[in-house]
């Protein structure tokens, strides 16, 4: 079972394939489109401006590929930008079109906590991870999430959160100083987190085991 | 209130763990990785690797060292020492770094600054800044070369210039107060903290709980990086954490369960 990491010359890549090592799976990492129907399972990174990684998958010629895949049903995991991307678009440094496959916004953080007050952008750190409010105790039942505990923290670095227009894609939440962060979105095989699964020890190597044992969705 | 980062800090001199007092008279405490290992399981946050003579003699020597670090290491890993060109950051980068800190280099050319946060993300361009009051008690220098030669420049206002610039993170070690296990330098974290919207990480100084404490309460830091305590087995990080969370102090809770390895 072969996880395809997309190799577009974004994200920290390393750190991923070294998380997946430890978590006993095999991955390729490919520069090459055509690659990506072979595959089981992908897994899109993403580190650094929205419009720039959106950009670079374009001249790549990525898109289609990746497109195709998501329509397989085969299990699809976005990271950081690579999770905002699955959005229709942001509006970091002007607006730019993502992939399309969630409805919704990347929008900055608010420079103020909930309280008004000024606070730190980027968000840098460790915050706990909840089930968005409404969802009952199995909401992660099946899902990347099924053996992260309640409250477990994981590492983010980001300026910017997905804002998903339908909030049955929210998959899990965090809040910085009170404002609400999209921790991760789901779309039937489509998953995306905004934090780092490979920098958050051994609950992020959790949340990689997990996507590593996700089966084809029934399309 | 989001939570407080504790940072294992580990100053090398490749390939060995060293600590020193001021920045100076290096003493050899063991292999990094051991080290770097030992905090990670022990719930370190994250973990700052400077090369302290890279600066000095010209050279890079820290990539075998987070090559090998980074195979088992989980957390997010910023270094610095030696940093001149963009490739010397791409290099560390895929060598297994998240962050790159820079000081002597961007003092030089403040411009660098800008060149590496265009081409990697401001998220990974952290501003090393090395402190030391002025004689007079008023302000700080920033300094290069382990708190040896001066800049000329006030501490707040370069601080301030290289957020502007496009840094991401500040990392401010407070020369006087390294290594002495007298506490942090309060006032300096306090006021580039309030100078600047980006986080800032506190280093230098921590000889117990209550330094910790104190710091915080007095100065708000996003981030709280120790050296000589976790080294010298003063303290483990897990106590740090739980004596903090005993003390209100907002760090991350560990949430573990039966089938945490």
């Amino acid at each position: 079972m072969t996880t395809l990491i997309v190799d577009y010359g974004r994200g920290n890549i390393q750190s991923v394939c070294r998380a997946i090592e430890q978590c006993g799976g095999e991955f390729i990492l490919s520069s090459n489109p055509a690659d990506l129907e072979k595959a089981d399972r992908v897994i899109l990174p993403g580190v650094g401006a929205f419009g720039d990684c959106a950009n670079q998958l374009d001249q790549m010629d990525f898109i289609p590929a990746i497109t195709d895949f998501v329509q397989s049903g085969k299990p699809f995991l976005g990271i950081c930008v690579g999770m905002q991307i699955l959005h229709t678009a942001s509006e970091e440094f002007g607006d730019h079109q993502g992939l399309g496959y969630l409805p919704g916004k990347v929008r900055a953080i608010p420079n103020t906590d909930s309280g008004g007050k000024p606070h730190k952008i980027p968000h840098i750190g460790w915050a706990s991870l909840e089930k968005p409010k409404g969802k009952g105790e199995n909401y992660w039942d099946g899902t990347i999430m099924e053996n992260v505990p309640d409250k477990a923290a994981v590492y983010f670095v980001h300026s910017f959160t997905a804002h998903p227009d339908n909030p049955e894609h929210r998959l899990a939440d965090a809040y910085y100083n009170g404002r609400l962060i999209a921790a991760a979105v789901i779309h039937n095989n489509i998953t995306g987190v905004q934090f780092h699964p490979e920098k958050s020890g051994t609950i992020g190597l959790r949340v990689i085991s997990s996507f590593l044992k996700q089966e084809p969705h029934n399309v | 209130m989001s939570n407080i980062r504790l940072i294992a800090r580990l100053d090398i001199k490749a390939p060995n763990l060293i600590k020193g007092i001021h920045l100076e008279g290096l003493r050899v405490i063991g292999d990094p990785n051991e080290y770097a290992l030992k905090y990670y399981e022990a719930g370190a946050d994250e973990l700052v690797y400077m090369d302290i003579v890279a600066s000095l003699y010209e050279r890079n020597s820290l990539i075998d060292v987070v090559e090998r670090t980074t195979q088992n290491i989980f957390i997010p890993i910023t270094v610095g020492g030696g940093v001149r060109k963009l490739d010397d950051v791409k290099e560390l980068l895929r060598a297994g770094a998240d962050k790159i800190a820079i000081n002597t280099a961007a003092i030089s050319r403040p411009e660098f600054i800008t060149e590496v946060a265009r081409t990697f993300g401001s998220q990974c361009m952290v501003l090393s800044i090395e402190a030391q009051r002025n004689p007079s008690g008023v302000g700080w220098e920033a300094y290069t070369d382990n708190g040896r030669e001066h800049t000329g420049r006030d501490v707040v206002e370069w601080a301030k210039q290289g957020v502007e610039l496009g840094v991401g993170e500040i990392l401010v070690t407070s020369v006087d107060h390294e290594g002495t296990r007298k506490g942090f330098d309060i006032d300096l974290v306090k006021q580039i903290s309030e100078a600047v919207s980006v986080p800032v990480i506190a280093s230098g100084g921590m000889g117990t709980m209550n330094h910790l404490t104190d710091l915080v309460d007095g100065a708000r830091p996003n981030a709280i990086a120790m050296a000589d305590i976790l080294h010298y087995d003063r303290m483990t990080l897990e106590d740090i954490r739980e004596e903090a969370l005993k003390a209100g102090v907002p760090v991350r809770e560990r949430v573990f369960d039966n089938t945490d390895r």
